[in-house]
């Protein structure tokens, strides 16, 4: 008993041994959880805090409505309308190819929306909804909202989609959206707006769309918002309203945008109409056309390899990018560069046997007419478009003394236009032959820059301004489509006041000579006789042609179409009423032969809308404007010539 | 005459005990209201269980220690039956199998295991009395094996490493050599690097992932990272009762059972969490205490075990919140939600109760 006691007792001290080490173990332990908790708590609590509030917190940015582009009456060309979408989440969905197989019983999922949805999915990040199909109608929508519950991770969004209702009409100059890309999100980045554009899928690419992006976008709000571990909003904590962006009213009527185009016929070319006195640009024409709506969704491969590699380069932005010599419509320009130099003054004038040589040369430059116009003064030679005058002429002022003159008219140089991506064509001088082909000038050179031809290249824009120049008597306005930037919410509009861009002293007999000189065309008599037929106001016009210069042929083209593309470009220039000019364009037509015949016509109709408002006969039933544009791409191949006729690299043209 | 009825339930209620761990059990109730997204019904079930397990712990406590000591050996072999019947029928559920059915309900076999084995071993070393032989602690080690290896295989990490630890407590306790237990250590940390090269990858990858959950952020880390947060994020004094965005949002994970610490730790913050370490401190010193006095070797050992395990669940708990400790499925003692493992807790203090209790009774 007593053994057992102490035998006890002595188990008993060994066990509270065992048990105080414990109890030892017990608060050491303890104790690292109250560091570990003052580490978290005390010590990274800021850091911690901050987590949570990125947990908990999300900025939703609230993508403001895109500004409207207006014609001058009203007529909107481009805008916005909610489309409902059927979106993804790639994040919640556990398999993704059998939840599309399943959508697809419920909702039409064609090959192309796939194509487009895994396109979009590589450029977006894992937790955001991707649309798979666009343009839900309401029964389809409806259709996937009563078994929306089978479908967790996928979502009817109604998106704001930008439409052009006018479709084809003005679709260079409206452009189009189009989704942002690396590039565009570069650009953006430089400009600091990219924080702008957060939510933003889209942005201006071309066009009036791209030029006043700032303008139309708007500015982007932000939702604070609390959102659950599903990315669910719980609760709104603050907001700050999106900006709607602005209106642009362009100085284009749609509907003389319409005669022009269709006066255009099946032909190739562009036309610009310019309000002397203001600058306004009054018809935008780029011909063919395109329907920008292909490319707010995201243009399909088959779409855009038809408007890409289609001969006739509808994506190709004519009036500002296209480029072909002046031929004959260069010389009132030359001729005012002569008359302010002291040159072939009245009474002057030659007796033209229908050719012209140098003096140490054999070598004949040839008038278009073979036998000759006999005498010829200034007015008379810009009238019947007399090639042997104007070689003498510009070999006397030197090619020097005629491009620095002609400059002052825009040649050579961009218009500055309310438009990217402007070409600024080419005057030519020794030092530019020099660098560019390491050869000396040569005198025939200056001879035949004399009628607009040799490495002169000019836009349809630079013609049309210069013409509107000499119309208003030297004083160049600053071309723009856009007249009106409009508030959407307060409708206040900021207008856009003619901007005079420079001043060319000219003396008014010399531009007087000129001008009659140009009446004289569309009389009888002149080279545009026609054109002038019973107008009930005075035209001054030019017209040119412009020799196509051989192109590489692709050898699957017959030798019908091959024909039609090496024919001449026709060129025309106008202005009118002559004694007061309220109008002054140019008209390029390419492969069209003659200036007057071909882009003559063009020109009357709109200039008999436009001081008239007199519509085309053949279009004598009112112009529908508000039809849905067609949707198809006339991408009918034709033949095989270029817009850009010279060889030279655009680098060369003052791009 | 009411206060002699109360007088007599409450004669086996240690009273410094019962004041902690009610106060522990209140301060649960509201973080589970939180946890819960404030759900009556939740709250309400929790209460029940609280009602049923306190139930338990008086029975227990009302038990003479003498009388457990002799249904430890039956209780035992009984678990240890229905272990091998899950193992062969039991019902699957997440991927475990787990649970026995027994038509109209289901049991979990293992949650008698946690009563059963301390119990059995403290019996079996009360058997060997004087100084156990290096062959007894053989004998309780293949015990504490058996049973073990039975719930590893369903398999439930959590329990089985807490059904170790109270195994391994009693060992301990009744003087399992040092140079053993040093011995067993070392001898573990010289195999690791054996053992880590005939694993497979993507087991390799499991512990991995186990030991640093920041490695998969979204997979098994998710729990861990967003406990982290919520933690760190309460601050001193946390952000207010209801007021964790972690817990309220949705980000916190099982935050009513295994991870309601983290929403404690973001509603009351540091001071919260300090409060919590020494309510469980009382309580486990209590329970110390408790051991130390009692009277026979079966009682203290199974005493000093039930205290232990206790602190074993509370800090592997607090310690897989805070990031310190790989993520297994071990509730929060008293504080998470959950019936059986409230009960089968209760009852462990219940015995504890019973055995300080009975001790002054038997000297008298």
């Amino acid at each position: 008993m007593r053994a057992e006691l102490k035998n006890f007792q002595h188990e008993q001290y060994y066990f509270r041994l065992r048990l105080g080490f414990s109890a030892f173990v017990v608060i050491v332990l303890f104790s690292l959880l109250a560091v570990r908790f003052f580490y978290l708590q005390i010590k990274q609590h800021d850091h911690y805090q901050t987590l949570a509030e990125n947990n908990r917190i999300s900025l939703v940015p609230i993508v403001p409505n895109r500004g409207l582009i207006i014609d001058k009456n009203g007529v909107v060309l481009a805008h916005n309308f909610f489309v409902y979408t059927l979106e993804i989440t790639p994040s919640k969905i556990i398999n993704l190819e059998s939840t599309i197989a399943e959508l697809r019983k419920l909702v039409e999922i064609s090959a192309l929306d796939l194509k487009r949805y895994n396109k979009l999915r590589e450029e977006s990040r894992n937790f955001e909804s991707v649309p798979i199909r666009t343009h839900l109608n309401d029964f389809e929508a409806a259709k996937f909202a009563v078994n929306h519950y089978q479908f967790p991770g996928v979502e009817i969004k109604s998106r704001l989609f930008r439409h052009y209702p006018l479709g084809k009409l003005g679709s260079h100059v409206v452009g189009y959206l189009g989704r942002i890309n690396d590039k565009d999100l570069a650009g953006l980045e430089k400009s600091e707006s990219l924080s702008n554009y957060k939510g933003s899928d889209h942005v201006g690419k071309s066009g009036i769309e791209q030029f006043y992006e700032p303008y139309l976008h708007g500015t982007t709000g932000f939702q604070q918002v609390e959102i659950d571990a599903d990315g669910r909003a719980v609760r709104v904590l603050s907001s700050t309203l999106p900006v709607p962006g602005n209106n642009i009213i362009l100085s284009i009527d749609s509907k003389m945008q319409e005669i022009a185009e269709t006066a255009f016929g099946e032909h190739r070319g562009a036309l610009v109409a310019i309000d002397p006195k203001t600058g306004a640009v009054l018809a935008y024409v780029s011909q063919p056309t395109f329907d920008p709506n292909l490319f707010v969704d995201g243009i399909d491969v088959e779409n855009w390899k038809a408007l890409n590699d289609s001969l006739d380069k509808p994506l190709i932005n004519r009036p500002i990018r296209g480029i072909y010599p002046p031929g004959s419509t260069f010389k009132p320009f030359v001729a005012m560069a002569g008359l302010e130099n002291g040159k072939r003054l009245p009474p002057f004038s030659i007796q033209d046997s229908g050719y012209f040589t140098l003096a140490n040369s054999t070598h004949r430059y040839r008038d278009w007419k073979p036998s000759g116009h006999g005498m010829v003064d200034m007015q008379r030679a810009i009238t019947i478009s007399c090639d042997t005058f104007f070689y003498g002429l510009a070999l006397e002022l030197g090619i020097e003394k005629l491009t620095d003159f002609v400059r002052h008219f825009g040649f050579g140089g961009k218009s500055g236009i309310d438009m990217q991506g402007e070409i600024g064509g080419l005057l030519p001088t020794p030092e530019w032959k020099m660098r560019r082909y390491k050869q000396p000038w040569y005198q025939g050179e200056t001879v035949i820059t004399g009628i607009g031809q040799g490495y002169t290249l000019v836009t349809p824009m630079q013609l049309a301004q210069a013409t509107a120049i000499l119309a208003n008597d030297g004083v160049a306005m600053k071309p723009r489509l856009v007249t009106q930037i409009q508030q959407a919410i307060s409708g206040k509009t900021q207008l856009i006041a003619a901007e005079v861009q420079d001043k060319i002293v000219l003396n008014p007999e010399n531009i007087a000579i000129v001008r009659r000189g140009m009446m004289d065309v569309t009389l009888p008599g002149g080279t545009a006789a026609s054109v002038g037929a019973n107008a009930a106001y005075a035209i001054a016009a030019k017209t040119g042609t412009a020799q196509v210069i051989g192109i590489k042929q692709n050898e699957k083209y017959n030798a019908s179409s091959i024909n039609e593309r090496h024919r001449d470009h026709a060129l025309f220039i106008a202005y009118a009423p002559a004694d007061n000019p309220k109008i002054a364009l140019a008209v390029i037509v390419e492969n069209g032969g003659h200036g007057g015949s071909a882009g003559g016509p063009i020109a009357r109709k709109v200039m008999d809308y436009y001081l008239l408002g007199k519509l085309p006969e053949a279009n004598a039933t009112p112009l529908d404007l508000k039809a849905e544009p067609s949707g198809a791409i006339g991408a009918s191949v034709i033949g095989g010539a270029a817009t850009k006729p010279g060889a030279i690299p655009e680098e060369e043209l003052h791009d | 005459m009411i206060n002699k009825l109360f007088q007599h339930l409450a004669k086996h209620i240690d009273s410094f005990l019962m004041t902690c761990l009610l106060f522990t059990l209140l301060i649960g109730l509201f973080v589970l209201y939180s946890a819960s997204g404030q759900n009556y019904s939740r709250l309400f079930g929790q209460f029940i269980n609280i009602i049923v397990a306190l139930s338990f712990m008086w029975a227990a406590a009302n038990i003479a220690p003498n009388q457990l000591e002799r249904v430890a050996l039956p209780l035992y072999v009984f678990g240890v039956l229905l272990l091998i019947c899950v193992a062969l029928f039991g019902s699957v559920s997440h991927g475990a199998r787990r649970w026995l059915s027994l038509g109209f309900t289901q049991i979990q076999p293992s949650e008698i295991m946690r009563i059963a084995m301390p119990m059995m071993l403290a019996w079996y070393f009360s058997k060997r009395e004087g100084k156990p032989a290096m062959a007894d602690f053989a004998v309780g080690g293949l015990l504490l094996l058996v049973p073990v290896a039975l719930i590893m295989k369903q398999p439930d990490l959590g329990t089985a490493i807490l059904i170790s630890a109270s195994g391994f407590y009693i060992l301990f306790l009744a003087g399992l050599s040092w140079k053993f237990l040093v011995g067993g250590v070392i001898a573990f940390a010289a195999s690791t690097p054996i053992l880590w090269s005939m694993l497979h990858d993507y087991q390799r990858r499991r512990i991995e992932i186990l030991l640093d959950p920041t490695q998969d952020p979204l997979g098994a880390g998710y729990h861990t990272i967003q406990a982290i947060i919520a933690v760190g994020s309460g601050g001193i004094a946390g952000k207010g009762w209801l007021k964790g965005t972690q817990a309220q949002l949705d980000f916190l994970p099982e935050r009513s059972t295994d991870f309601i610490f983290a929403v404690f730790g973001e509603e009351f913050g540091l001071l919260g969490n300090l409060l919590l370490l020494l309510l469980f401190s009382l309580i486990i010193m209590r329970g110390l205490v408790i051991a130390s006095q009692a009277p026979s070797t079966f009682s203290r050992l199974l005493a000093g075990s039930i205290t232990l395990t206790f602190f074993t669940y509370g800090f592997v708990n607090m310690g897989m919140v805070s990031g310190i400790l790989p993520v297994v499925g071990v509730p929060l003692p008293l504080i998470s939600y959950g019936g059986t493992s409230m009960v089968m807790l209760c009852i462990g203090f219940g015995i504890l109760m019973s055995i300080q209790t009975h001790k002054k009774l038997v000297a008298t």
